[in-house]
């Protein structure tokens, strides 16, 4: 009776975006009579920050501070067509159809303060504290509210954009798969550490080493948020959650919360995160979704690592303390692998 | 406990990190409203004289419905309606055939058959939700039981019960040809041949709950105009009021859909089933209408990530390079289609995981079965290939003798690498990952492992190219269940071949649609390869049903149609400028050309 | 319909009435006839959490508790935690710290963690972690929820987190 250290490795990439492609996304923004800017899309926040990023991203693309933008969604009268939150689309398909109506909204924004400053909008930049002035001269300027007043009331300028986003729909090959599944891919790889007890067969994961490559955290706090919880869901898959524990039977399928297995806030597993980004070209401002392939690295990790700590090999998830201890008997007791 | 640090040394020189907003932890737009309790979910809307909708629900796998008695159930208390199969105009649901990819297989409550315990036979709306739940016990439906079938493998073989008759091989078609997707590069028979070790082994992931804490659930509401307004937790607004317009065929001008905030997703709010019954039940009442799942509904009814059974076969080289990949997937769809089919390519597409291997082939069936439909789940038709894939790195470590880690870096895929399905990887960093995840984890690499890198080594030789493919054309829709073929697993002798070389172009995004749409490229924050100089992908022979060509002018920062291998060595032609010596009216340069360099040099930007 | 039982009860520090049928339970009470919104319907079986309340000052489950058993009592929700346009530093905590992704589950946290530090103004780890061990959060992994929870109870204290 004993409990055996172990330690398994993995690593993933992860397809951004809607496969084979034909998922548009827009956006609209326009401003307020005083220079505040709205977003209005259709994107749903499921927790994972879409009104959050889409918001930064207009922020930036348009050069104002992000308190004076504030996306809406979704309504289907008010918002265009967006595909939907899943596939880690978002941030890739919505975020550029925000940049795109933004661009749009700024560069009218622009010729509106040209107008007024008298100079070539080409001449004139952000500062992205809600003023626009000449560039190399940050004296002769006219803050983004006036810019917007000056626009409705006196030019007869709007200040509002549209974009679209798409990435048309293709094809896979009947004979040989060829596809163009997505245009870029996000990376990870972690270490999982963990214990097993060789009496019960319950797995304790006791810490998790990881590097992810999202593109560009886009806001590095919602990248955390989506880090550490994918990867505690990942050891929720691995360990404990199904709906048909005796899968393809039927039978003993959890009902409620009661029956079906989640790790609770005193198996917090210490989790050590490197981001790593490598902007992909056709991402806004390069960055990739982290939302999906945060938790699959961990249930091979997982697997690999009660390999190393007793010797039984988990094929089948989720990796309950039966198929530990039936693997053990069938073992003819623990055999660890080897410290790494 | 818990840190995060941000490695950004690494790739820097692609990167500009002088952006005003972006990279900012900004504080959440939506955060005030969760923290005061105020966010507005679905069910967070008042309406007077709302009403419950419960649905009556098979006990049975797979059943002939022989009659359904609503009398009893009518005449309880607080019973407005009771609603079936013959109230739902058009009552097949399918969310696939909004975006024409297959053939609608399901009801939204069954009318002659069900196909899964749990399956909608009726509805009951009532006054109050216990009101409904008292009507629907009291539902009386007889069933003749047919016998069901319950794994994926059984239900591929001759005899097997017909689950879905729209299907009745029990496998989704693939291009109207195959039971199966393939995916066919090089040769992996002559790969097993010359390998020196073969691994085989077979993965299974049982189906998941998404289990977010506010379930599936929709208000529909009569609003004026004629029109419907539905609160919905959907996680695809115009998916839900698209299918809501098919079904109850009604104009999608008169729907007016409001949502955008889920209680969680995960996948498991695309299915767009609470949505039509909602506003069915608000059609047929005129009255605000409520329908969610319970908790046991979301648990067991609420359709799941699917489960998956995968084979993997390796043929391996004694250094650790896998020379050949071969996988046989099954995805248990459940009673019917819903989104399964589109996982199946994705994960095709995903094949053979990240690395650089010169032979793959997989064949991967859609199956149904007489289980609860499944659906989407974070990392939908990947997570269970992943699970396998990383599990079968490890066995092929053991056999080879080889640190786990350095065997992933000795086969992992970089820029340059032409992937199983004909396309070149480009902006890779799995190598990267690797080395950092080890180095924080004081888990020992290679020096080899350590010195490796995604910019260095791809793309070159027979890492570049597109072998000969072997073809077969084993696996036509209705053979199976003929039994004319039994071996589900790729073809081992094949019955075609594609010369080398032949692939489509890359489809990329669409171009904007004016160019006061595009942002500056100054303004975009990261270095884009070098659009000029880069030849275009020569024409090939496209087979059909391939890609569509992409469009000839890409914007700058739109990737090129094929990837510019760098420059063996810098060009002789101009004279860099002495270093430390500006020319203003030149590039700016160090003075140092590095392979692959852009426009853009240094790490940090002169505005 | 069935006539009403009159209840009456404080919410939120004001005294409410409304009528309720003999089996209901108080969440859907303080929903849909106080038009309280703050507690959350995720399970409906006790089993998660999202619904639960203080009842003079202890975190029950609203959708496990009798409507009536509430007659007379004092009853708090997420919706008076603010002292007007003042967030309590509870909330302050959750915000800054990322602490809710969906939000969901949030309120009812909330009111387990009020509940403790009410009773426990310093609490240990362990302590926080019991103290939400019956609310479930699916989105953010529970770490960032037990950091905010210990760094608000240390603003209170008057010590920085």
């Amino acid at each position: 009776m004993a409990i055996h250290k172990g330690r398994g490795f993995a690593c993933i990439n992860y397809p951004i975006g809607m496969n084979l492609g034909g998922d548009p996304a827009q956006a609209l923004v326009h401003s307020t009579p005083d220079g505040k800017f709205m977003v209005a899309l259709s994107a749903i926040d499921l927790g994972q920050g879409m009104k959050s990023v889409t918001r930064q991203i207009a922020s930036e693309t348009l050069g104002v501070p992000v308190e004076d933008v504030y996306v809406d969604t979704a309504d289907s009268d008010t918002g265009p067509h967006d595909m939907g939150s899943f596939a880690s689309r978002g941030t890739h398909r919505v975020g550029n159809a925000v940049i795109r109506a933004s661009a749009e909204a700024r560069k009218q924004m622009m010729e509106a303060a040209a107008e007024e400053l008298e100079v070539n909008a080409a001449d004139l930049d952000t500062d992205g504290k809600g003023n626009i002035h000449v560039k190399g001269a940050p004296s002769r300027s006219i803050t983004v509210a006036d810019t917007a007043m000056a626009a409705q009331f006196k030019q007869g300028r709007t200040l509002s954009g549209r974009g679209i986003f798409l990435i048309p729909p293709s094809e896979a090959d009947a004979e040989t798969g060829e596809m163009t599944p997505v245009t870029c891919f996000a990376h990870a790889a972690l270490v999982i550490d963990l214990e097993v007890d060789d009496e019960t067969g319950e797995v304790t994961v006791t810490q998790i080493n990881s590097a992810y490559e999202v593109g560009r955290a886009l806001n590095p706090r919602l990248v955390e948020q989506q880090l550490i919880g994918g990867a505690w869901m990942g050891v929720s898959h691995a360990l404990y959650e199904t709906t048909e524990p005796y899968y393809p039977d039927r039978s003993h399928g959890p009902t409620d919360f009661n029956t079906y297995l989640m790790p609770g806030p005193g198996q917090i597993v210490p989790h050590h995160i490197a981001v790593l980004e490598r902007p992909a070209e056709d991402a806004p401002f390069g960055g990739k979704g982290p939302g999906e392939m945060c938790a699959n690295p961990v249930l091979p990790a997982i697997a690999n690592a009660i390999y190393n700590a007793v010797g039984v090999r988990c094929d089948r998830l989720p990796i309950t303390p039966e198929k530990v201890l039936r693997g053990l008997q069938a073992n003819g007791g623990a055999k660890p692998q080897g410290l790494r | 406990m818990t840190s995060v640090e941000f490695r950004k040394d690494i790739f820097a020189d692609e990167r500009d990190d002088t952006l005003k907003e972006i990279g900012k932890p900004t504080i959440r737009q939506d955060i005030l409203g969760h923290v005061t309790g105020r966010t507005r979910y679905f069910d967070d809307h008042l309406f007077d004289g709302l009403l419950h909708m419960r649905a009556v629900r098979s006990p049975h796998h797979h059943a002939r419905i022989r009659r359904i008695d609503t009398d009893a159930a009518g005449r309880m208390p607080g019973v407005r309606r009771v609603v079936t199969a013959r109230d739902v105009p058009v009552n097949l649901n399918t969310l696939l055939s909004l975006i024409n990819f297959g053939r609608d297989d399901e009801p939204l409550c069954a009318h002659d058959k069900v196909r899964y315990l749990g399956e909608t036979v009726a509805w009951i709306i009532a006054d109050t939700e216990r009101q409904a739940r008292d009507a629907v016990a009291a539902v009386r439906v007889e069933y003749e039981l047919l016998p069901h079938v319950l794994d994926v493998e059984e239900a591929l073989k001759p005899g097997a019960p017909v689950v879905n008759e729209v299907y009745p091989n029990n496998t989704f078609d693939y291009h109207d040809k195959y039971d199966h997707q393939k995916l066919r590069f090089g040769d992996v028979n002559a790969g097993f041949a010359r390998a020196d070790h073969i691994v085989e082994a077979e993965y299974q992931m049982s189906p998941i709950e998404q289990a977010p804490i506010e379930t599936c659930g929709a208000i529909a509401a009569p609003e004026q105009n004629g029109r419907f307004v539905c609160h919905t937790n959907t996680q695809a607004l115009f998916f839900s009021l698209g299918t809501t317009a098919k079904l109850l065929n009604i104009a999608s001008s008169r729907l007016h859909f409001i949502g955008g905030t889920a209680g969680g997703g995960f996948g498991g709010k695309v299915d767009s089933i609470v949505e039509p019954t909602a506003v069915l039940g608000a059609m047929l009442t005129g009255k605000p209408v409520k329908f969610a799942w319970d908790r046991y509904e979301e648990m067991q009814v609420g359709a799941p990530r699917g489960g998956e059974r995968w084979r993997i076969k390796d043929g391996v080289m004694r250094d650790g390079r896998i020379v050949a990949r071969q996988f046989t997937g099954f995805f248990d769809s459940g009673a019917y289609m819903r989104l399964s089919p589109y996982a199946i390519i994705k994960g095709t597409g995903h094949l053979p995981g990240p690395y650089s291997i010169p032979n793959v082939s997989s064949n991967v069936y859609c199956v149904v079965t007489n289980r609860t439909p499944a659906t989407a789940m974070r990392g939908f038709g990947i997570t269970a290939v992943d699970f396998s894939i990383e599990c079968h790195m490890d066995r092929v470590a053991e056999v080879v003798g080889m640190n786990p880690i350095d065997l992933r870096i000795l086969n992992a895929y970089r820029d340059g690498d032409m992937k199983a399905h004909r396309r070149r990887a480009k902006n890779t960093a799995l190598i990267e990952c690797c080395q950092v995840a080890a180095g924080k984890a004081d888990w020992a690499i290679s020096p080899d492992s350590a010195a490796a890198s995604s910019l260095r080594g791809g793309g070159v030789g027979e890492r570049g190219e597109i072998p000969e493919t072997v073809t077969d054309d084993e696996g036509r829709v209705g053979e199976r269940r003929a039994g004319r073929t039994a071996d589900t697993a790729p073809a081992t002798r094949g019955t075609g071949r594609i010369a080398a070389g032949q692939a489509s172009a890359a489809v990329g995004a669409v171009p904007v649609q004016n160019p006061d749409m595009e942002i500056e490229v100054e303004r975009i924050g990261h270095r884009i390869a070098a659009a000029q100089g880069a030849p275009a992908a020569a024409p090939r022979a496209t087979a059909p049903g391939t890609a569509t060509p992409p469009r000839a002018d890409t914007p700058a920062y739109a990737p090129p149609p094929a990837y510019a291998p760098p420059p063996a060595a810098p060009p002789a032609s101009a004279a860099p400028p002495p270093p430390g010596s500006y020319q203003p009216d030149q590039p700016f340069s160090r003075g140092v050309n590095r392979p692959g360099t852009s426009r853009f040099l240094s790490g940090t930007r002169r505005r | 319909m069935m006539a009403g039982i009159p209840l009456t009860f404080l919410l939120n520090g004001a005294e409410i009435g409304v009528f309720v049928d003999p089996g209901a339970n108080l969440l859907d009470v303080l929903r849909r006839g106080a038009g309280d919104l703050t507690p959350k319907q995720g399970c409906a079986q006790g089993g998660c959490g999202s619904c639960t309340v203080l009842i003079d000052g202890a975190p029950h489950l609203a959708c496990l508790t009798l409507a009536q058993n509430v007659a007379g009592r004092r009853i708090d929700t997420t919706a008076a935690l603010a002292t007007g346009p003042d967030l309590h530093p509870l909330q302050q905590a959750f915000m800054e710290g990322f602490a809710a992704q969906c939000g969901f589950c949030t309120a009812g946290m909330l009111m387990a963690a009020k509940a403790l530090l009410d009773r426990v103004p310093d609490p240990s780890r362990d302590e926080v972690i019991e103290a939400i061990s019956g609310n479930l959060c699916r989105c953010t992994g529970y770490e960032p929820i037990v950091d905010a929870i210990l760094t608000a109870s240390a603003r209170m204290q008057g010590r920085s987190a």
